[in-house]
């Protein structure tokens, strides 16, 4: 094999891949699944900004924790939340994540440091400042990573969380997933900077911007800011360009978008081909070996989805169960 | 041990205690200390009614000024709660939950539920509620109707100092989210309180006052406007028991129903604007479950359907009086049929 230029050690290399991969399957199948009218209420799909989830997760422990979007599968799975919870979550079941409490758009495990994807745009980055007070508290050098939108980073919570994250150092990371919609609003209307990080140094806060289709661009900006933030050096501000390739929603007919915009991002934007063209060519991966991966990913969805479709609904009892600690 | 100590300083007392027992305990809010990042004393105010004064230089970096950001920081406390801490959240007035409601309503109160159980929230929101003041229509009001309505929260409103500190000692301890209302003009007043530490266990209410001939059930303010009343009656030969529910969410009613099954009549008195009030949720209630114990229709007193008024002389109109609980227990004693 050849000499390995990049910033990861091969079985890394792969790692990546098989998050990015599994997270696609995913995805793409939900697509699928959800056109048959079985998936109940709102998926919004993560496919295409793999390389953002993947490449920050990667650095990531237990003691670390993630408030995600309502866009949250990629980070659940990036951050090592089962896929079959994660499945049977999206169908209602009871074996779900939530155990079919919460859904799509609120899919948690604390126990692997995922706080929830979030129904509320922008509200995970003061829960995310909370989780920096803790690590601090504790000494641990955890960090808290906040993901939103470019539509959400306009949210007061947001700016607030920056300013609060600046004065006290938090260890948090505000990622900002910059995908060029705010549902079918486009970003150039709805924000007066071109850069997110733009707005970083106004608050105090280090901001970079990647082409968050590029993994090794994630992974390395994400490095340097989650180092500093566990050495006591405070937030940061990372800002990913990238694409969606599926609507905000599912059923949304992406009217907004030009005609062949998916199929040209498809084509030259797929962050996940993109990786694979590198690897492969700097002969530091095969394609075979990316090959098993792709049918390891595909049938361990195929097996996620027919554990969800088979799992057991809730019963009426579920409905007043949970609500308090004790009443 | 009992000495008297005033609401504020039972408020405080039950803080630092809490703050040297559990280190996970942190004090977070505006002005909480007072003169951060300021040339002159640190530890100026103790917030801005001086109650927690005295905690910052007892427990340092875990009392936290924070800057006029209730979203960030509310939801800051929300998230280190979710991340195994306790903190006790300061949201200056009840009535500044505009800004950052999202985070209580939307995020701690759902999470338990919507993340199938695997969570825990063991926040404590400390807000001032109440009119009285002067502070006119956006720092007076009582608005323990809106969080009492809402699955995951539980709403806590002393009347007195002994309650205070007990009841807020059991909220740092609960492990759900909780909203700890303070009466701000029952800041002063003092009562028997234990130096040690106790709790008060959510969802049992008080008889402050036994009788046979009426029930008056309050809680905060009203608790003693109650008393003001029955004292009154008193002197006609009526005798008022009065019920202060100290916790609205839980809430006893059974306290309550027990009573009304003695007396057969019903006044509930609330500082909360009449639509969907706390004594509106009594009176449905108590209606549903022991209609056979009335003898005449519950009654309702409550601040009229208007923001606070600043000018003394409205404000004071504004307030339920004593004098309205007694007419209200008039109505009461007229037979059932009649208007």
């Amino acid at each position: 094999m050849s000499n390995n230029p990049f910033p990861l050690a091969k079985a890394d290399l792969l790692r990546a891949y098989r998050t990015m991969r599994t997270i696609r399957a995913f995805e793409e199948r939900l697509h699928v699944e959800f056109a048959t009218g079985e998936i109940p209420g709102f998926v919004h799909l993560y496919a295409g900004e793999e390389a953002c989830a993947t490449g920050i997760m990667m650095h990531l422990t237990d003691v670390d924790r993630v408030a995600s979007t309502h866009r949250g599968h990629g980070h659940c799975i990036a951050k090592g939340v089962d896929v079959h919870e994660m499945m049977a979550e999206i169908f209602g079941k009871a074996t779900g994540a939530c155990r079919g409490k919460g859904g799509s758009m609120h899919i948690a495990d604390l126990s692997k440091g995922m706080m929830g994807a979030n129904g509320i745009l922008g509200a995970g980055a003061p829960l995310a400042c909370g989780a920096g007070i803790a690590a601090k508290f504790r000494r641990n050098g955890g960090v808290g990573i906040t993901f939103f939108g470019d539509g959400a980073a306009n949210q007061g919570t947001v700016l607030e969380s920056m300013n609060l994250a600046a004065i006290w150092d938090l260890p948090v990371v505000f990622v900002v997933e910059n995908n060029g919609y705010a549902e079918s609003t486009a970003v150039g209307y709805a924000t007066a900077v071109d850069n997110f990080a733009d707005r970083a140094a106004g608050f105090g806060v280090p901001g970079v911007t990647v082409d968050g289709t590029d993994l090794f661009a994630v992974y390395e900006a994400a490095g340097e800011m989650i180092k500093r933030a566990r050495a006591g050096g405070g937030p940061s501000l990372l800002e990913c360009k990238m694409i969606r390739f599926f609507g905000h929603f599912e059923g949304d007919a992406q009217t907004y978008k030009a005609p062949d915009e998916n199929e040209r991002n498809r084509a030259t934007r797929d962050c996940i081909k993109l990786f694979a063209q590198r690897v492969t060519q700097a002969g530091v991966v095969s394609a075979a070996e990316l090959s098993v991966v792709d049918r390891e990913a595909e049938s361990l969805i195929d097996e996620a989805v027919s554990s969800a479709k088979a799992a057991p609904l809730p019963t009426a009892r579920d409905l007043l169960t949970d609500v308090y600690v004790a009443y | 041990m009992a000495r008297k100590i005033s609401f504020k300083q039972a408020i405080n007392e039950a803080l630092d205690l809490e703050m040297r027992r559990d280190p996970s305990v942190i004090v977070l809010g505006e002005d909480t200390a007072g003169g951060a990042g300021a040339a002159g004393e640190r530890d100026a105010w103790g917030g801005p009614l001086g109650v927690t004064k005295g905690l910052y230089p007892k427990h340092g970096d875990r009392v936290m000024d924070t800057p006029l950001s209730e979203s960030a920081y509310i939801g800051a406390a929300i998230g280190a709660a979710a991340c195994g801490m306790r903190p006790v959240a300061e949201l200056m007035f009840l009535d500044f939950m505009g800004v950052c409601f999202d985070q209580i309503l939307n995020q701690a109160a759902k999470f338990k539920y919507m993340f199938g159980g695997k969570a825990t929230t063991p926040v404590v929101i400390r807000a001032m509620v109440g009119a009285g003041f002067r502070a006119a229509a956006q720092h007076s009001q009582m608005l323990t109707p809106i969080f009492t309505h809402v699955p995951g929260l539980k709403v806590v409103c002393p009347s007195n100092a002994y309650d205070a500190k007990g009841l807020l000692i059991q909220s740092i301890r609960d492990d759900d989210p909780v909203i700890f209302c303070e009466h701000k003009n029952l800041y002063n007043l003092e009562t028997e309180v234990p130096a040690e530490s106790y709790a008060i266990p959510f969802a049992e209410a008080y008889v402050a006052r036994e009788g046979k001939d009426v029930t008056i059930v309050g809680y905060g303010l009203m608790v003693h406007r109650a008393l003001e009343a029955a004292n009154k009656l008193a002197k006609n030969g009526i005798e008022a028991e009065v019920i202060d529910l100290r916790t609205l969410s839980p809430i006893d009613l059974d306290t309550v129903i027990e009573s009304v099954e003695s007396t057969g009549r019903l006044v509930a008195v609330d500082e909360a604007n009449p639509r969907c009030s706390i004594a509106a949720d009594i009176v449905a209630s108590v209606t549903e479950k022991a209609f056979g114990a009335l003898k005449a229709a519950p009654q309702m007193v409550t601040a009229p359907h208007t923001p606070v008024p600043f000018s003394p002389v409205l404000e004071d109109l504004y307030i339920p009086s004593a004098d309205a609980i007694v007419g209200a227990v008039s109505k009461t004693r007229k037979p059932a049929m009649a208007a």
